[in-house]
């Protein structure tokens, strides 16, 4: 199999099979509070792949030219969690700056993506990932892409949820169960659909 | 007074996961055993603890606008030390924790309550505080756990609590059951205080 065939794997990896929500339980907390909405759920989406493709890139450099050879893994979830509060604010700014129409549509969600565990998440999972074959460790561009991917199935579950609760405000509901545990348990039905991808294999 | 007031609070009043909704991810990743949450529930405890105590001690000297990366550094090297106590003494549950203990450094609790509490009050109200927190969200993980543990493998804490002929339902220990058993029990809470 080609290195084609090896992105194909994972990308229905990241967004099928193993989706960052709902299979591994990563950046629950802005899956529940921004589905309100259909186009906020699109601009969080974008600021979330765009952040994670480029915490992955960035990740991979520290872990792979810093970290490991002066043996200082034991660094790793510091050193990780600084340089995504400071990409995110660096994004932030340089946005604000020259593109101040993305910066209209994006800007609310950038500060978040901070306490997002999916970043973290990514950068930390990327460090111990291996290919289909089960030897190779991931290289620079396969991090980056993984990074992307995974922030593409986080955007794609968080669309259909944002969806599906707009509808879902038209449903009677007993009292105790809107909001909240309504969504929640919308989430395990879609949760349980995606469990039919898990059979699949590349 | 105060004090008791401050270490009661987040038991039911101002519960982290089922009132103020937050630290949603290892709630759910964690709770397929009540082993499991009941280690994910001290370990949090101990950073947030830690935390708090030293956040509230340098609220003094910390200029307002680098103090989230601050808050930041100090929670993620607490989170650094449990991890690598646990990775030495208790090897099996930091396996089957696996990511979700470096994921403490942004679970929200943590930080909500170094900048909504520890940073305006003194030590013995953020000790208070940190308590009162950690053992809420402890309790609440083990709730959950619970029901799962007891519905998808028919044991607590190991020991076997069903009937030999109970087929134990897989799917709540599963990640859809995950959403659906946290779904309910909140349902149960919004049921309990509407009758109060």
């Amino acid at each position: 199999m080609g290195y084609l065939g090896e992105i194909f794997v994972m990308a229905m990896t990241a967004i099928f099979i193993q989706n960052f929500v709902l299979s591994r339980f990563l950046g629950l907390c802005p899956y529940l509070g921004v589905s309100k909405k259909l186009d906020s759920a699109l601009g969080m989406g974008m600021a979330v792949i765009f952040v994670m493709t480029l915490a992955s890139a960035i990740t991979f450099l520290i872990n792979n030219y810093l970290l490991i050879p002066y043996s200082l893994g034991y660094l790793q979830t510091i050193a990780f969690i600084l340089t995504i509060a400071a990409l995110v604010q660096f994004v932030e700014m340089v946005i604000q700056k020259n593109a101040p129409a993305l910066y209209k549509s994006l800007g609310v969600y950038l500060p978040l993506i901070t306490t997002n565990c999916a970043v973290l998440g990514v950068a930390i999972l990327n460090t111990t990932a291996l290919r289909s074959d089960g030897v190779t460790e991931y290289n620079f561009l396969d991090s980056l892409l993984n990074g992307f991917f995974s922030g593409v199935g986080f955007t794609v579950v968080l669309l259909a949820m944002a969806g599906l609760r707009m509808r879902l405000d038209m449903a009677e509901l007993p009292k105790s169960m809107k909001g909240m545990p309504i969504a929640l348990i919308l989430a395990g039905i879609m949760a349980l659909s995606f469990y039919g991808f898990m059979g699949f294999q590349i | 007074m105060t004090f008791i007031k401050e270490l009661t609070k987040g038991l039911i009043k101002d519960n982290p996961i089922f009132v103020l909704v937050l630290g949603l991810c290892p709630t759910l990743a964690v709770t397929t055993s009540v082993i499991n949450a009941l280690g994910m529930g001290s370990a949090a405890t101990f950073v947030l603890l830690c935390s708090n105590i030293i956040i509230s001690m340098i609220k003094g000297i910390t200029p307002s606008k680098i103090r989230i990366p601050v808050y930041i550094v100090v929670i993620a090297s607490f989170v650094t030390i449990v991890d690598m106590v646990m990775a030495a003494y208790l090897p099996d549950l930091h396996k089957s924790l696996g990511l979700f203990i470096p994921l403490i450094v942004v679970n929200c609790i943590i930080l909500g309550r170094a900048e909504a509490f520890a940073s305006k009050n003194n030590v013995i109200m953020s000790i208070a505080d940190a308590i009162g927190m950690g053992l809420g969200f402890t309790l609440s993980l083990t709730l959950i756990a619970t029901f799962r543990e007891i519905l998808g493998a028919g044991t607590w804490l190991g020991m076997r609590v069903t009937p030999m002929s109970y087929d134990p339902m897989l799917i709540a220990i599963l990640a859809p059951g995950a959403f659906i058993t946290l779904g309910f029990l909140m349902a149960l809470m919004n049921m309990i205080k509407e009758k109060k």
